[in-house]
């Protein structure tokens, strides 16, 4: 069981040093930072001392040992539009980008089981139909369209909801949150909307086909010849063996609801870390990028190695055997 | 307990949806009665798809999807249970009627331990507080002859062996004290050796509660060994009932007489098994007549076009135009 740990933690550091080389290697084709640093003005000497005081001269891989020797000890360097330490921006941006993805993540999980339970018991309802139709379009249709949407229907044709960002925050230590101001709330459903129906819509279908799978087996048959309230074999004996699959489907859409948030923030001018990162290229800002960058890898791996864990806490066949009997 | 039988089936038929897709409905189980008392195992034999889960699954309403009760009667203890409303039928299920299936690691929740199993159970039929449920639940691991019964309830069905998973089964389906258990092919995911436990077990169960036994198999060696009374379904329809010993001694209907010949021996001579030639129609496709009839080496013109009447044979009844003790009298009429 340990052991199993250890060799997690240790794959993930792997996978996490492996996506930051990557990421460092790709910058050089993004541009040349020193170009939008410098003014028109500049001289041929002017740049070569700029590149040497930021290191841009030294080959990739020292660059990137640099960078996280730097990392390490919790400097992530300065951000050469704003001139800020790079820490300051990303905590400065996360909680907006957290608080979104929190409640799609909610959203989506709570609403994708609810409806997924409900279209797989009432299975040739019309109410079915009519869901699994409208999952489709949810499924199919790109997340900006859906925003677009979204804004056209409830901002500009109602005027019921803000179309663009936060609302009022209000700040507790060091985090800002908008979920205790009525204008934060309102601000924050279309978006949340947006964010959350794709992965609501995949986690329904997923929990759907799970049910119909379960449901089939004999141990449900059993549940219900032993007499069980069909409450209780639907919701104990039937969702918990469907949930297994879904948790690693919904551990990466986690994930990705973190990582898609850039374009949901374009859209609705979210003052996140994806605007933050769209800003961040076109401005060729490397610190910044490279930051969020692994900040969103280490999320994915952690949230990966979190699933690992929920894993074996729910499924004893998983877990290394203690006993076993003759007979 | 009232006097008479604990289940009593009279001529219920299930119907099952037909080939095609809008084939008409056919009959899986045809008009079959049957009855068991207290304290008797009836063994119900056939191959697959004569229909005997389909019959098992009517006793206590919990037939597959598209299947349904189309006619005849259920009666258990004296009472007829087969219009009940689900809600009622459900608290027959476990509480007066228990079943075991065949695959005892399918048939077990694998997320849950088996103790939570066997207490959930009786917490839904008994009023038991949680630490008497789960006292109950070591008794009940005890009585099906499980070694070091409390301890196993902490167990998950996975870290059992086979013979232990399928005693934990039998465990859950006594735990309210049914009247009737149904027994749906228990031992045949089982190892030979397993095999005869569990079967001695379901018997001593049977004869220790005076508890009626409905035994589904299509091993005529566990009918041999463990039923009192047997029926014979062929293609949904009970060929042949009686006794065990003036049955498998002296079968009547010529199928019943094909089973018991395909039995291999092992203290037999080598050489080849008897066979039943061909195989069984399906629900739909099954000829005029007697339904054995394109099988059968004695058929004549009249089990084509005649479905086949019930005679008495060997202590109790066959279907069949011509019984096969009766051979030297047959005459074609």
């Amino acid at each position: 069981m340990r052991a199993h740990l250890i060799r997690r933690v240790l794959q993930s550091g792997l996978v996490l040093l492996v996506v930051g080389f990557v990421a460092f290697s790709m910058f050089r084709f993004v541009g040349d930072p020193v170009d939008n640093m410098l003014g028109p003005e500049r001289t041929q000497a002017d740049i070569a001392r700029l590149r040497t005081d930021l290191g841009l001269d030294r080959p990739i891989p020292v660059q990137y040992a640099r960078y996280l020797a730097q990392a390490v000890q919790g400097n992530l360097g300065v951000s050469y539009r704003l001139g800020r330490p790079v820490a300051d921006i990303l905590a400065e941006r996360a909680p907006a980008t957290l608080e979104l993805a929190a409640v799609s993540g909610l959203l989506a999980l709570v609403g994708g089981v609810a409806l997924g339970v409900l279209t797989a018991i009432r299975r040739g309802g019309i109410a079915t139909g009519v869901l699994m139709t409208l999952s489709l379009v949810g499924v199919s249709l790109p997340t900006f369209l859906i925003g677009i949407g979204l804004i056209y229907v409830f901002a500009i044709c109602l005027g019921w909801l803000p179309s663009f960002g936060r609302g009022d925050t209000v700040q507790i230590g060091g985090w800002t949150t908008g979920l205790l101001t009525a204008s934060g709330r309102r601000a924050l459903i279309l978006p949340a909307l947006t964010l959350g129906l794709y992965q609501m819509t995949l986690i329904m279908r997923l929990v759907r086909s799970q049910m119909l799978e379960v449901l089939s087996h004999d141990h449900i048959r059993f549940a219900r010849a032993r007499g069980l309230p069909e409450w209780r074999v639907l919701f104990r004996h039937a969702l918990q063996n469907a949930l297994v699959p879904v948790i690693t489907v919904a551990g990466l859409q986690l994930g990705s609801i973190i990582a898609f948030a850039i374009v949901t923030e374009t859209v609705f001018q979210w003052p996140g870390l994806g605007l933050m990162f769209i800003n961040a290229i076109r401005f060729v800002d490397i610190p910044v990028m490279a930051a969020y960058l692994m900040l969103i890898s280490a999320m994915f791996v952690a949230i990966n190695l979190l699933v690992d864990l929920l894993y074996l806490f729910i499924d004893p066949r998983l877990r290394p055997a203690q006993q076993r009997s003759g007979g | 307990m009232s006097v008479g039988p604990v289940l009593s089936l009279r001529d219920v038929s299930v119907s099952v949806p037909g080939r095609g897709a809008r084939g008409a409905r056919a009959l899986a189980v045809d008009r079959v009665s049957v009855d068991i008392a207290a304290g008797e195992v009836l063994g119900i034999v056939g191959e697959s798809g004569a229909g005997k889960s389909l019959l098992a699954s009517a006793v206590t309403g919990l037939l597959p999807p598209r299947a349904g009760l189309s006619g005849g009667e259920v009666w258990i203890a004296g009472a007829r249970v087969d219009h009940l409303p689900e809600a009622r039928l459900r608290r027959l299920r476990g509480r007066v009627v228990g079943t075991v299936f065949q695959d005892p690691l399918g048939a077990l929740n694998p997320l849950m331990t088996i103790g939570a199993q066997l207490a959930e159970t009786i917490a839904v039929h008994l009023p038991l507080s949680r630490s008497a449920a789960r006292q109950r639940a070591a008794e009940a691991l005890a009585e099906v002859g499980i070694p070091a019964p409390a301890d196993r309830l902490g167990c998950y069905p996975h870290e059992l062996s086979g013979g232990m998973r399928q005693r934990v089964g039998i465990a859950l389906a006594l735990c309210a004290a049914p009247a009737l258990l149904i027994a749906d092919e228990p031992t045949t995911a089982l190892d030979v050796s397993v095999q005869a436990q569990i079967l001695a077990l379901l018997k001593r169960l049977c004869r220790d509660r005076g508890m009626a036994v409905m035994l589904i198999t299509h091993d005529m060696g566990v009918i041999a060994e463990t039923a009192d009374r047997i029926a014979v379904l062929y293609a949904g329809r009970l060929v042949e009932t009686g006794p065990v010993r003036d049955v498998l001694d002296t079968p009547c209907h010529p199928y019943t007489d094909g089973l018991v010949a395909a039995v291999p021996r092992i203290d037999g001579r080598p050489g080849r098994l008897a066979q039943i030639p061909g195989a069984m129609p399906p629900p739909g496709a099954r000829p005029a007549g007697c339904a054995f009839h394109p099988r059968c080496a004695l058929a004549r013109d009249r089990c084509r076009k005649d479905p086949a009447p019930e005679v008495a044979a060997a202590g109790g009844r066959a279907a069949c135009w011509f019984p096969c003790r009766s051979l030297p009298a047959r005459t074609d009429p």
